[in-house]
């Protein structure tokens, strides 16, 4: 089963190929992905959606390369990276993957300005490069005044645009992002909702799971799981302005 | 290419101590005192021996001292009236010793009598030592006025004496040193030098030269003076005659000094009906004394090394609860692109940064302690370079052996699981 946006020419940035997960609980097995063949367009704008233990975590844990499946191949930018070791997946994350999570994931101890650089001192990047490099993205997300504050000093909607930078400081093919609504106000969600939708504008691929219909109506494409299975795909034509349209009527 | 740099890692492993200042500071306690003791005690070790490898240098490493010594028989008989004790080393034996061993370079005969020196109304009883020129060679100071005896005073039979600083300054006062004219027990002395002395400071060793020492040819001491000493003591007269009272015999090779004493011991003891002389020998002194501070040095070791041990399991126990606390950061930073192996770099350095800085720590307050002992006690403390690199470079090692286990439990974080730590 295999589902692609409407093709303008691009190439797959992820391909799984019957890919499959069993974990071993206790005496149980549990298939968290049963077999998933499927491939995400670059400049895509992923909805993974599903009720729990539908295996949408586990999918997004083996596409950001932080599991690895128990069969089947994942191709990365075409490169099969299902037989990597831990170094070479750290590479991979470090170089081609951004992440942002439901519980904004900064360290406490370090400033907003060292949590944005934290990804560019594991690339080896030099502090003043670093510095500035932090300052632009603050400033792209919005908190050009808060690079000296630490975490705890921040709103939940101003850490997760602190996370959305650290993402993008490596400039990554895909930006994943769990849940990155869940722990915030509406109007504020629909703020974080909205850098990301500029990003995907920008080109970036974002693949994001959630469990709301009205984040999930941000996405392009919605693929919803069940039982470790792909349950359907919607996918939507480029006018971008009619989900949002949704969203607001509903409300 | 990812070649992250040493000194950002650990400028990061500082700030990230500091975060937790007290608990830092408590953590590293265990090895401020476990460095801090091993400084302060290995410095008052080496003080020690190095006082008592002073004193033996002052004795002549070379040296071999024979003494006269009064045997026990003769203790009790000379409660007797004018019973005299006739023992000690003879001018026999100073020529048998001198013409047998080809292992000895020079040989100096002392004859000692405790005499009045005046010099017009100033006057003090000294001891007289007569010997050769040799003395001077084996028991070598400073020569801070006129000169030395020499072998042509010996041949004269001159009456000339040299005086230790301290003597002269008792006796001539103010008066210029050299040139004066002495009364060593009635007769006229010329004094021709004055010399320093090294007496004054020895509690366990006896060093030849004393403060009170005036220094005469033996030919002259023998010709004034004569062998029989007697002393008078509530109403008895305690008569001996000694012919030597010390001879000091210096052998040239370091390795030759202890199988010559034991020649010189069986010489003596087959012309000496009975003991009446004593040996000592400050290359056996020296042995010991390495010796004793090597058992010193190894039990200080271990005392010190259980207290870094101590120190280092706090260190441990710290950073594995840090690792546990922490757990969430870990998964950030591996979900970030972080291998383990640089997890691993991360808390090693921080371990290593915390002993590190604990040790520099224990370093001054061990450095601090030997000073204060000295200040207070007068006792002898020395603090040597490698008294302060060994404890310093231990601390690091520390760092390294407890923290690795640590580390390596942070490296083995499930970043998923992590992730979802709360």
């Amino acid at each position: 089963m295999a589902a692609k946006t409407p093709s303008h020419g691009n190439r797959d940035i992820v391909r799984l190929e019957n890919a499959r997960k069993i974990y071993q609980m206790g005496t149980e097995e549990v298939r968290a992905l049963a077999g998933v063949s499927v491939s995400f367009e670059k400049g895509s704008f992923w909805a993974i959606m599903g009720p729990s233990g539908s295996g949408k975590s586990t999918m997004m844990n083996v596409l950001g390369c932080l599991d690895r499946l128990s069969s089947g191949a994942y191709y990365l930018d075409g490169k099969d990276v299902s037989q990597l070791d831990d170094d070479s997946l750290s590479e991979l994350r470090l170089s081609y993957l951004g992440f942002i999570f439901q519980s904004f994931n900064l360290i406490p101890q370090l400033s907003v300005q060292r949590n944005i650089e934290l990804p560019l001192y594991y690339l080896g990047w030099d502090a003043v490069r670093s510095a500035q490099r932090a300052r632009e993205l603050a400033e792209i997300v919005g908190l050009g005044g808060r690079l000296n504050h630490r975490p705890t000093e921040l709103s939940g909607g101003q850490m997760q645009r602190v996370a959305i930078a650290r993402a993008l400081t490596n400039d990554p093919q895909i930006v994943f992002a769990d849940e990155p609504t869940g722990n915030l106000d509406s109007a504020t969600g629909e703020q974080i909702m909205e850098l990301l939708d500029n990003l995907n504008k920008q080109g970036k691929t974002i693949i994001m799971v959630t469990h709301e219909p009205d984040i999930a109506a941000h996405a392009k494409s919605r693929l919803h799981m069940m039982d470790g299975l792909i349950d359907r795909i919607e996918t939507e034509t480029h006018e971008t302005d009619q989900p949002h349209q949704e969203y607001l009527a509903r409300r | 290419m990812r070649q992250t740099n040493l000194i950002r890692n650990i400028w990061l492993g500082v700030e990230n101590l500091l975060l937790h200042k007290l608990r830092s500071f408590l953590t590293m306690l265990g090895v401020v005192f476990g460095v801090g003791s091993v400084v302060a005690m290995l410095s008052v070790g080496e003080g020690a021996s190095q006082e008592a490898l002073e004193q033996i240098r002052k004795l002549g490493s070379n040296n071999i001292i024979l003494s006269s010594v009064k045997p026990a028989e003769d203790e009790q008989a000379s409660t007797v009236r004018s019973h005299m004790s006739i023992y000690g080393l003879t001018y026999a034996d100073l020529e048998r010793i001198a013409s047998s061993f080809a292992s000895i370079g020079q040989v100096a005969p002392v004859k000692l009598v405790r005499k009045e020196v005046r010099l017009h109304d100033r006057a003090m009883e000294l001891r007289v030592v007569g010997t050769t020129p040799e003395w001077f060679d084996l028991v070598p100071r400073e020569i801070l006025a006129g000169r030395v005896i020499l072998p042509s005073d010996r041949q004269r039979q001159a009456p000339v004496a040299v005086l230790t600083e301290f003597g002269a300054r008792k006796i001539l006062a103010t008066r210029s040193a050299v040139g004066q004219m002495v009364r060593i027990g009635g007769d006229a002395f010329e004094v021709i030098g004055i010399v320093r002395s090294e007496a004054g400071q020895s509690q366990s060793m006896q060093i030849p030269d004393q403060d009170v020492d005036v220094y005469i040819p033996i030919e002259v001491a023998r010709k004034y003076f004569g062998d029989i000493i007697t002393r008078r003591t509530a109403g008895a007269h305690q008569r001996e005659r000694v012919e030597l009272h010390q001879i000091i015999v210096r052998v040239n090779d370091a390795e030759q000094v202890e199988a010559t004493a034991t020649g010189i011991e069986s010489m003596l003891a087959r012309f000496h009906g009975k003991k009446d002389y004593g040996m000592s020998v400050p290359l056996a002194l020296l042995k010991q004394a390495e010796a004793t501070k090597r058992t010193f040095n190894i039990v200080l070791g271990s005392i010190a090394g259980i207290s870094l041990l101590v120190g280092g399991i706090g260190i441990m126990n710290i950073m594995l609860a840090s690792v546990t606390e922490r757990t969430r950061e870990i998964g950030i930073r591996r979900a970030i692109g972080a291998k383990r192996r640089q997890i691993i770099v991360q808390f090693l350095i921080e371990t290593v940064v915390l002993s590190t800085f604990g040790g520099l720590i224990g370093l001054g307050v061990g450095v601090l302690i030997p000073f204060l002992i000295t200040y207070f006690s007068g006792m002898a403390t020395v603090v040597t370079w490698n008294g302060i690199l060994l404890p310093l470079f231990i601390s690091m090692a520390i760092g390294i052996v407890f923290g690795l286990y640590p580390a390596m439990n942070a490296a083995r974080v499930d970043p998923i699981i992590a992730l979802r730590h709360e």
